[in-house]
């Protein structure tokens, strides 16, 4: 298949993991926070660590936007499904995270009319298909699917539809990126860096990891030969004592960014004080909320939401997961009491999720010593 | 059955949720340790597709399968031809010829009539295709809002070949894994037809009887067939993670010899899903005896439709009851049982 099976080349792909050994210092351990879940997945399903030494470690980062969204926030979401007349749309993504009294799927067993998306413009389209109903769309993402939330309210406002509305829980991954960069804890030594949100920022705003912090971060594809590439590009960096923001997926990544999405964002949405983020708790200017001109539309202004907040169990360690000072299995619940059909902590939630991810793939490995 | 059943009923899951029907590791466990203990006997723990019955020197196949597809209708067939496909599905992969079928509809008041005939005269043709003729049945209509239209339950007897002693207790170290052709066409033909999703593809439901290549795989390996199953709900990753459990052995999966349509990996990979986990409703796998492997798959790709299959995997001792996918340039990662329903990722 065109565009996927170049980047799954055997040949090429033994070549970059024979160029990896040679770049890798032996007497070094390498830690390389890959940011986004998307990556995280590719990682386990490609069986990536195998082609590596041992000594380079992936460390799974913030960049799964289910994962890192607070109970209280779904609580919330769900709360509007229980509201007579309104019916809840989201993406399949948001379909098992679990609230305090289920997931989106197991309201939908109990009666609410919840129902799946593919895009916002066809939660839109719902409500324009039912006039008498409230339609909500449970926004979730970074700035990838910010913008097609924008452009729907732009159409929702310039159709003058009145039933919709958005229950906004868009957030930022720059200020993710610079809390675990502050995090006293923080051990790592270089990032790959996000693929498809960059498509919509561009890779400037990546220049303070590399000027502030002096680490250096590699803007990356998905696929195996992708991130492979990306590993080596780092080294090459640490090799030479170079700090950069470097574009590895310059085939889809414009440097400045998409201007027509970010315009969008501009006009429908501001800058929340602060936001909660799951596992890493209160981070300021983190998310995006309806500007004032949308307030309309915005759910959380159209309905008395309940503002639950739901602290995740002590035991539960995600933030040190999170934040790479602990590997999946060495939290004390994993696999045990937080599984992937009974989620304890956000990186179980999603299969883009650390935890979840290494659940699947790996965890079971362990019986033939790898 | 070496398998000790067991009797004692542990479940305690507090409600029936939509995971329980998905066919990955809530329907296991919903099996396992509420219906396999409550009903103890020897035929119901061999957990196969069908049980097998023996009666007068003969073994006797019996399986049933309810059909709840939403939509009625989809590219390449609709619930009436899988409901005979299946369940003669089932059969075969038991070992056996179909002898009839029976079949129960649950009818929601207000379904138009044109609809009802239709299915029923798609049966006929469907049973015609496949040998077998269905031999009776049960209606009952529910109120309106109680059933997307129609359900159908279709219950299957069959003759096994006396030939096969199938089962995962059968399966060693070594063997083959046989995959009959492309996997996935039915699930995401039934994903897009939902329409949800905006996005098309030019793809057909695979829905076909396999006793063609069955027949010609036994003709072949005779007793070097181990182990059958059809890949329906939870698909390949499902099927084999049930045969290295059932069987405690491991079972290694060659990823890029699993014959997979560029529509179908398109789709998946556009919808974050992966075709290992999708539906077939046309499609059999068999661990064979590695002796015969190269014959059998000569043998089913003979058979006008069976082009495809492939050698795609392999029994091995280790890590007992494990499924591991490995890549040709080394990769390797554990595929589990599905958590529920395969969703669309789209952030």
């Amino acid at each position: 298949m065109k565009f996927v099976d170049e980047f799954r080349d055997p040949r090429l792909i033994r070549a970059a993991a024979e160029e990896i050994r040679r770049l890798a210092d032996p007497d070094r351990h390498y830690r390389i926070m890959e940011v986004c879940g998307g990556h995280t997945h590719s990682i386990y399903r490609h069986g990536i660590q195998n082609l590596l030494p041992p000594n380079i470690e992936f460390i799974h980062g913030p960049g799964c936007p289910v994962c890192v969204l607070p109970m209280g926030r779904v609580d919330d979401g769900l709360s509007l499904a229980e509201r007579p007349g309104v019916i809840l749309t989201a993406f399949g993504d948001m379909m098992r995270v679990p609230g305090t009294r289920g997931s989106p799927l197991e309201y939908q067993a109990r009666g609410a009319d919840i129902r799946m998306v593919y895009s916002p413009l066809d939660a839109l389209k719902l409500a324009q298909e039912n006039p008498d109903r409230q339609v909500v769309f449970f926004a979730i993402g970074f700035e990838t699917t910010a913008p097609s939330t924008a452009v729907t309210l732009m159409r929702a406002k310039a159709l003058g539809v009145k039933n919709f509305s958005v229950f906004c829980n868009h957030v930022l991954i720059v200020p993710a990126i610079r809390a675990i960069l502050d995090s006293p804890d923080m051990r790592l030594d270089g990032f790959i860096g996000p693929g498809h949100v960059s498509t919509v920022i561009g890779c400037r705003p990546y220049q303070f990891v590399a000027r502030d912090y002096g680490k250096p971060i590699v803007i990356s594809g998905f696929e195996p030969l992708d991130i492979l590439q990306s590993t080596i590009m780092i080294l090459r960096q640490l090799r030479e004592g170079r700090a950069e923001v470097e574009n590895q997926y310059s085939r889809v990544v414009p440097w400045n960014g998409n201007p027509a999405a970010l315009r969008a964002m501009a006009e429908v949405f501001e800058l929340r004080p602060y936001f909660e983020w799951r596992g890493l708790g209160f981070i300021s200017q983190s998310a995006l909320k309806l500007s004032a001109a949308y307030a309309e539309w915005d759910a959380e202004v159209r309905f008395e939401l309940p503002g639950v907040r739901v602290t995740d169990p002590k035991a539960a360690q995600c933030g040190e997961v999170l934040k790479g000072v602990l590997r999946p299995d060495q939290c004390k619940l994993f696999a045990r009491d937080c599984t992937p059909e009974h989620p304890v902590g956000a990186l179980m939630v999603s299969s883009e999720g650390a935890c979840a991810a290494y659940y699947h793939y790996v965890h079971r490995v362990g019986a033939v010593g790898r | 059955m070496a398998t000790p059943i067991p009797s004692v009923i542990r479940f305690d899951d507090p409600q029936i949720e939509l995971v329980h029907g998905a066919g990955g590791k809530a329907t296991r466990r919903l099996i396992e340790t509420l219906f396999v203990p409550a009903l103890a006997n020897e035929a119901l723990a061999a957990l196969a597709d069908g049980a097998v019955l023996e009666a007068g020197g003969l073994r006797l196949a019996i399986t049933t399968d309810a059909f709840v597809v939403k939509p009625l209708r989809f590219p390449g067939g609709s619930i009436g031809e899988l409901a005979v496909n299946g369940t003669v599905n089932d059969l075969a992969v038991s070992g056996a010829k179909p002898l009839g079928l029976v079949a129960a509809f649950i009818i929601e008041a207000g379904l138009p009539g044109d609809v009802l005939r239709s299915e029923v005269e798609t049966m006929a043709r469907a049973a015609a295709r496949a040998g077998v003729a269905v031999v009776g049945g049960d209606t009952k209509v529910v109120e309106h809002g109680k059933a997307d239209g129609l359900y159908i339950a279709t219950t299957g007897l069959g003759l096994v070949d006396p030939r096969l002693r199938l089962g995962a207790d059968q399966v060693r170290p070594g063997d083959r894994i046989l995959l009959s052709g492309p996997i996935g066409d039915h699930g995401i033909t039934v994903l897009l037809a939902r329409g949800e999703l905006d996005l098309e593809a030019d793809l057909e439901s695979d829905t076909r009887p396999v006793t063609p290549f069955v027949e010609a795989l036994i003709d072949a390996a005779g007793a070097g067939v181990r182990w059958m199953r059809d890949p329906t709900r939870g698909g390949v990753a499902s099927a084999l993670n049930e045969l290295a459990r059932d069987a405690r052995l491991g079972v290694l999966l060659y990823e890029e010899a699993v014959p997979v349509r560029d529509v179908v990996r398109g789709a998946c990979e556009i919808l974050g899903l992966d075709p290992l986990y999708i539906a077939c409703e046309g499609q059999f796998l068999a661990v064979v005896d590695s002796a015969v492997a190269d014959a059998a798959l000569e043998a089913v790709r003979g058979v006008p439709g069976g082009e495809l299959a492939a050698i795609v995997g392999e029994v091995r001792a280790e890590p007992a009851g494990t499924l591991l996918a490995v890549t040709s340039y080394g990769g390797m990662r554990v595929v589990d049982m599905l958590v529920g329903d395969p969703l669309p990722r789209i952030c």
